[in-house]
């Protein structure tokens, strides 16, 4: 270890998270690989650890023989510290190498709170930030994740995108690379040659212009690169790698379990619900796939818990056998099943009752919209009559304690729908009295509300975010709404949300301020410890950019959206359709009952969407 | 016998794993090396396994010390092998045994400690160091649960001899006090820097290296 290293780590929080040496991870001899891949994750070693899509991918890239990743991870700010007043650039994990020496940074982008961190790294690591500054093939700078499915405010940052699920595209460009560096190739040839594998976004070869209203004319491709990059799938989940042999990390992690992914994709289609559109279609892993795995992991890893994950499990077909399944394993050995993202439904407690034998949790409902009105305008299937009957389910079998998570500022929203949420949760309450078993034990009934923020490639994308005043005022309006003691009401600042709104709206220019803002002191910015409002409004007005142009203008369904040049498969006629629906209060089937032939199952070569 | 006391030692990248989460890595291992551990009866149940003494963050040992208790009957020999391939780096079962003599009977440590200067002739800060504990008493402050109290440490420590090795860093070893009251080492640098900086090393680093009773008798 570095000596230097060794000095500081002692002075430091939970130095094990610094360190690397953890069970399971991955050690090759570098001298017998020829490509090296630094795998960034912007935000700490606790969130990114918890993280399954990173762990997949590192065990994929590490099936090359030629490839050795390893992992890298922003430093808490007492450690960031500590390492600049010491000289030590950013460092991997596994090895202690510097990042600098790597041939491949990839960062995985999930949300857009992580954009300063991934300036952080690239300045800790000393790689230029810009992608123009950067003139040789290495090292290359990709990046991947959620918040890539609009890449442009990191575009200039990036050499290229790596759009959709990684398990076979990151491969595919890792041997190109290898091709790249054994014969030599310059960097431009590279990236050129990468934009024909599906999947792959380089910004640097499509050119954009602007109206003199400030939104997007043009894109246009440079020639032999296609007009839209089409996002990747795996099609099929069963025989996708899925890591068995996780790593353990030694400290405290925020999702320290096995997590199992049950499916990917949704059948709902709310409407605010990036996730919902941009993960389609739907592919579910078979259940004794998911049996065994979860098993053999738990077996190489000691976890005490098993996470069961999805965008709705309670739409898992096998949900009850699975489950079964699993318990007849876990329950002789003490091992913990979670199911978060259950629906508010009877079917839901009979499962929750099954795996909450020992120790019963909180319920836990996203309820989304104060109304019934609402909730069909956003195509929230949950009705009040859903949330009662589980509730009253849940009462009666012992549980006391309820969330419920709400979204203010959703599309159409009116005041009549904000009290909505306070005659809710009377009505939750008043059903604790009627069924509660054991009243002396009390309740509680959580109510959080955070800001809406319309988000790319959903039917809410042309929208408008309310402002921060107005977010406030409705806030206020809730709160004198709430009236019963037994009702505890929690609201998310709107500053965060505010920038995110812009952000995950923004353009190439964005770039300009993301980067002032890291410039003067940014970082970690999802983190309420480090985000500075202030800094950001004062780097909109530095770069000459207008926030609310981003954040809070509504968009004609006619513009053409930064986000355009990529296809994640979904239609857009789909998404203008779903939202004039919205502002009709009108629902739509969710896909089992009624396809809406959203295009996504175009995606699919030899299978069918939710087969 | 499903009953045990491990020696192990945690040494290089593993030294930075802090007591609470050396418990659960020791947990997990045990598990996935496919054995189950014994959990008290009662309302909250937990597992028997316990650390003789707490080791600080950043300090490496080869003489630490755990007790446990198994579901099943195992062979000793056996447990040591399986798990010492599913632990992380850094950790090592030395030694799997029984033994029925209370952790608490552990009264002296003798640690070694790494001493770095970065600007300071060794052979100068040497005889220095050794003029230093020669003193009667030597207070320093301090944390406790009640705040900031001074503490006279020269009591703890048994013997303390300091020599040069042929990297050019100054090899410290002392016999201290383990239990009642607890020395931890780090006081030993603290003491320097406050009483005398100029011999106080830029970085110190310890070990454990054996452990007592109170005849100083090695500990098992």
């Amino acid at each position: 270890m570095d000596k230097r290293l060794k000095r500081i780590l002692p002075k430091v929080q939970k130095p094990s998270r610094y360190t690397g040496g953890e069970y399971n991870q991955i050690i090759k001899d570098k001298s017998s690989v020829d490509l090296r891949v630094a795998f960034c994750f912007p935000d700490t070693y606790e969130i990114g650890m918890s993280n399954l899509g990173m762990s997949i991918l590192y065990q994929t890239m590490n099936s090359l023989d030629f490839v050795w990743c390893e992992r890298v991870f922003a430093p808490w700010g007492d450690m960031y510290a500590e390492m600049k007043e010491a000289g030590i650039p950013l460092y991997a994990l596994e090895s202690g190498d510097d990042v600098k020496e790597f041939d491949v940074l990839a960062f995985s982008i999930g949300y857009e709170m992580a954009y300063t961190t991934v300036l952080d790294m690239l300045d800790m690591s000393g790689i230029p930030l810009r992608s123009e500054n950067r003139d040789d093939l290495l090292p290359v700078v990709v990046a991947g994740g959620s918040a890539c499915v609009n890449a442009e405010p990191m575009a200039p940052f990036i050499d290229m995108f790596l759009i959709g699920e990684g398990e076979e595209m990151d491969n595919e460009v890792l041997c190109l690379l290898h091709t790249a560096k054994l014969e030599g190739w310059g960097k431009k040839q590279f990236l050129t040659e990468a934009a024909k594998i599906q999947g792959v976004y380089v910004p640097s070869l499509y050119d954009v212009e602007y109206n003199g209203d400030g939104t997007v004319r043009t894109y246009t491709p440079h020639e032999g690169v296609p007009q839209k990059v089409l996002k990747r799938i795996v099609e099929d989940l069963d025989s996708s790698p899925y890591p068995v042999n996780p790593i353990v990390p030694s400290t405290e992690v925020v999702h320290d379990r096995v997590s199992l992914e049950l499916f990917r994709g949704c059948v709902r289609g709310c409407r605010f619900c990036q996730a919902g559109y941009i993960y389609r279609p739907i592919r579910s892993k078979k259940p004794d796939t998911l049996i065994r795995q979860g098993i053999e992991a738990v077996q190489n890893t000691g976890h005490e818990e098993i996470s069961l994950l999805s965008l709705s499990t309670s739409d898992y077909r096998p949900l009850s056998y699975i489950c079964d399944g699993l318990l007849d394993y876990c329950e002789s050995r003490s091992v913990g099943l979670a199911l978060p993202s259950l629906r508010a439904d009877n079917f839901s407690v009979e499962i929750m009752e099954k795996i909450q034998k020992v120790r019963k949790s909180g319920l836990t409902f996203a309820v989304e919209g104060g109304s019934q009105r609402l909730r069909d305008a956003i195509n929230k299937n949950v009705t009040e009559e859903d949330v009662l009957n589980t509730c009253a389910l849940a009462f009666s079998g012992g549980w006391n304690t309820v969330k419920l998570y709400y979204m203010l500022g959703l599309p159409t929203e009116t005041d009549d729908d904000i009290v909505g949420i306070a005659e809710m949760s009377e009505k939750i309450l008043h059903c604790w009295r009627v069924n509660a078993k054991n009243k002396n034990r009390g309740v509680r009934i959580t109510v959080s509300t955070s800001c809406f923020i319309p988000k790319p490639h959903s039917p809410f994308q042309w929208e408008a975010q309310i402002s921060q005043e107005e977010y406030l005022r409705r806030v206020n309006l809730l709160r004198s709404s709430i009236k019963a003691k037994n009702v505890v009401y929690n609201w998310h600042d709107a500053e965060t949300s505010v920038i995110e709104a812009a952000l995950s709206r923004g353009d190439r220019r964005m770039a300009d301020v993301i980067e002032e803002v890291f410039r003067s002191g940014g970082r970690l910015d999802a983190w309420t410890d480090y985000f500075r409002y202030e800094r950001w409004n004062e780097a909109f007005r530095k770069c000459g950019l207008d926030r609310d142009f981003y954040a809070s203008r509504e968009r004609n369904v006619s513009e053409v959206l930064p986000w355009d040049v990529i296809d994640v498969g979904v239609r857009k006629s789909l998404l203008i359709r779903e939202k004039e629906r919205a502002y009709r209060s009108e629902l739509s089937p969710d896909c089992r009952r009624n396809c809406s032939a959203c295009g996504a199952a175009a995606l699919l070569k030899g299978s069918k969407c939710d087969e | 016998m499903n009953k045990m006391r491990m020696l192990f030692s945690k040494k290089g990248r593993a030294v930075y794993i802090s007591h609470l989460d050396l418990m659960h890595t020791m947990q997990r291992a045990i598990s996935r090396a496919g054995f189950s551990l014994k959990y008290s009866e009662g309302y909250n149940p937990h597992p028997q396994i316990s650390i003789a003494l707490p080791l600080s963050v950043g300090m490496s040992s080869i003489c630490e010390i755990m007790d446990l208790r198994l579901n099943e009957e195992v062979s000793f020999d056996d447990f040591r092998k399986r798990l010492n391939a599913v632990l992380p780096e850094g950790i090592h079962i030395e030694d799997v045994y029984t033994s029925e003599e209370k952790s608490s009977g552990i009264k002296w440590l003798r640690v070694k400690g790494e001493y770095e200067y970065d600007s300071r002739d060794v052979s100068v800060v040497l005889p220095q160091l050794e003029d230093f504990f020669e003193r009667d008493s030597i207070t320093v402050q301090k944390k406790s649960k009640r705040g900031i109290t001074d503490a006279d440490i020269r009591p703890m420590i048994r013997e303390i001899g300091f020599s040069c090795d042929s990297d050019g860093l100054v090899i410290m070893e002392a016999v201290i006090s383990a239990s009642e009251p607890t020395l931890n080492p780090e006081l030993i640098t603290a003491a320097l820097r406050t009483l005398n900086p100029g011999i106080a090393p830029d970085f110190a680093a310890y070990e454990r290296i054996e452990i007592y009773r109170p005849d100083m008798t090695v500990f098992r």
